[in-house]
């Protein structure tokens, strides 16, 4: 199930966890991102907690969670080569992967229809 | 507040161009293929950036290097006919209103100014020149063409001008192949060149620490030298992102990031816009203060700064040693061809040595920073 957030985080839940990525109208909105912070592995957060940060060129960007719950396991891997991730790329970047502690609060965020809308 | 918009604005949208407010105008910060790709296109071979916001102005009449004697601790009187300097507007305190590029042509001084700060250097030329009969005329439009100022001192508002900046190593090759002699023509001169059959004003001069031209033209006909520009593919169209990225790495600073009111020419590292004259006269705005510095040495220092660890360090940061704020990071981000972060910031004095360790503080951390010197990449302007 994937469902977005205002702030253009996307969340694809499979069972009780999710893995947690940016839209691609937000990676095209930050241009050349140039440096990622992920989070640790095993952090307990909150929804709307900043999570991690994308730098752009320009300025730097707040990712914020789409859930709560604990993070269960996070992509290093993408910070191996920035420039892969790309809008055409933006659901395979999965930041994180998060247990969400209640499935209800994803009922508050957007699907893909009005999501698109949003951005529109 | 109205956003103005450029006589390149439709230009801009139909090259794919993302607009973005700035200082008061409608102005790409990038177009298609990023900020990086433009910076380095500039680098490498040409840029061309649209840069209309900055207001263009014209003093004249007899009395005009003395009326901006007055405001700048530039010697105005020997800027030589076909010649360019670079000047500040200084407060009675020594600190920065603006800073500027002064050019005689045609026997007249031509003013290019930020884009944020027109609206107050016009009203600060008309208070200290302005003849007290037309206190109340309007900053801008017709009252002003041709106002009389004080003695015999004109001031024009050249907003039927548009502004160009062709920036790079390619720039000389793209204006010869449209015709234009360069011979004899050097860093910070000016002159009439027609440019495919365009008559311009041109300076070899700008903001990107690269050989490159600034182009003044009529208003009505920037689209067509913009497009004639850019059909040589030695050209590439470049923003403001990638304006301030090449800025940064040239170490040139931004009026209200490493320039303002509280930062005096010889602290921002400027000491070679003060002119001779000047200094030994002492006669400019904040003469005192600013010549203490000179003798002295300023408290704090601009220098470059080179973050470890790949993350950039923005405006506004705190510089900190042992525990203890040591400075203040005034610009900041990422710097593509150093393939690196990179920022300027202001630091107490004697930590100001190149290769000194310090930190900034980012999000309540720190992150390690070294002290670099400026500029950060080298300048490559052709001289006489």
């Amino acid at each position: 199930m994937l469902r977005y957030t205002e702030d253009h985080e996307w969340i694809n839940l499979d069972g009780d966890t999710g893995a947690v990525g940016i839209s691609p109208h937000a990676i095209e909105q930050l241009g050349d991102i140039v440096f990622v912070e992920l989070p640790e592995a095993g952090t307990t957060v909150s929804k709307g907690d900043s999570v991690a940060v994308f730098e752009s060129v320009k300025a730097a960007s707040d990712i914020y969670s789409p859930a709560s719950g604990e993070i269960t396991e996070v992509n290093e891997s993408l910070l191996d080569d920035l420039t892969g991730i790309t809008p055409d790329r933006a659901h395979e970047c999965w930041l994180f992967r998060i247990k969400v502690a209640d499935a209800g609060e994803l009922d508050e965020l957007m699907d893909d229809a009005a999501y698109s809308a949003m951005i529109a | 507040m109205e956003t103005r918009r450029t006589p390149l604005y439709d230009f801009h949208l139909a090259n794919g161009a993302r607009m973005v407010p700035f200082a008061g105008w409608e102005m790409p910060v990038q177009y298609a293929d990023g900020i990086k790709a433009e910076h380095l296109a500039t680098r490498e071979s040409a840029g061309l950036f649209d840069v209309s916001h900055m207001a263009q102005l014209r003093i004249g009449g007899a009395d005009a290097d003395a009326a901006l004697e007055r405001l700048t601790p530039t010697d105005v009187a020997t800027i030589a006919e076909g010649r360019v300097r670079y000047s500040m507007f200084l407060d009675e305190n020594g600190g920065v209103l603006d800073d500027l590029m002064i050019a005689r042509l045609d026997g007249e001084l031509q003013l290019v100014v930020n884009a944020g700060r027109a609206d107050h250097d016009i009203a600060h030329l008309r208070a200290n020149l302005h003849d007290a009969n037309l206190h109340g005329a309007n900053l801008h439009g017709a009252s002003l063409h041709g106002a009389s100022l004080h003695g015999d001192v004109t001031m024009q508002v050249r907003d039927d001008r548009a502004l160009l900046a062709l920036q790079g190593p390619e720039s000389p090759q793209v204006l010869r192949r449209l015709g234009v002699d360069l011979d004899d023509f050097f860093f910070m001169q000016v002159g009439h060149f027609s440019i495919g059959g365009i008559d311009c004003v041109v300076t070899r001069s700008g903001y990107t620490g690269e050989d490159g031209f600034e182009i003044s033209m009529p208003a009505d006909l920037a689209v067509e030298l913009a497009e004639r520009l850019c059909a040589d593919e030695s050209v590439s169209l470049a923003g403001l992102g990638a304006r301030d990225t090449l800025r940064l790495e040239a170490g040139l600073p931004l009026w209200g990031h490493e320039l303002d009111e509280t930062i005096n020419p010889v602290t921002a590292g400027l000491r070679f816009a003060l002119s001779r004259r000047r200094r030994e006269a002492g006669d400019f705005p904040g003469a005192a203060a600013i010549m203490k510095d000179w003798n002295d040495g300023p408290a704090r220092q601009l220098v470059g700064l080179l973050p470890q660890g790949g993350r950039p360090v923005r405006d506004g940061a705190e510089l900190a040693l042992n525990g203890t704020i040591i400075g203040t990071v005034t610009s900041g981000g990422f710097a593509p061809s150093l393939d690196a972060p990179a920022a300027l910031g202001f630091v107490d004095a004697a930590l100001a040595t190149p290769g000194t360790e310090i930190n900034a503080l980012v999000r309540g951390r720190e992150v390690p920073v070294t002290v670099a010197a400026l500029p950060l990449v080298p300048h490559r302007y052709i001289r006489g």
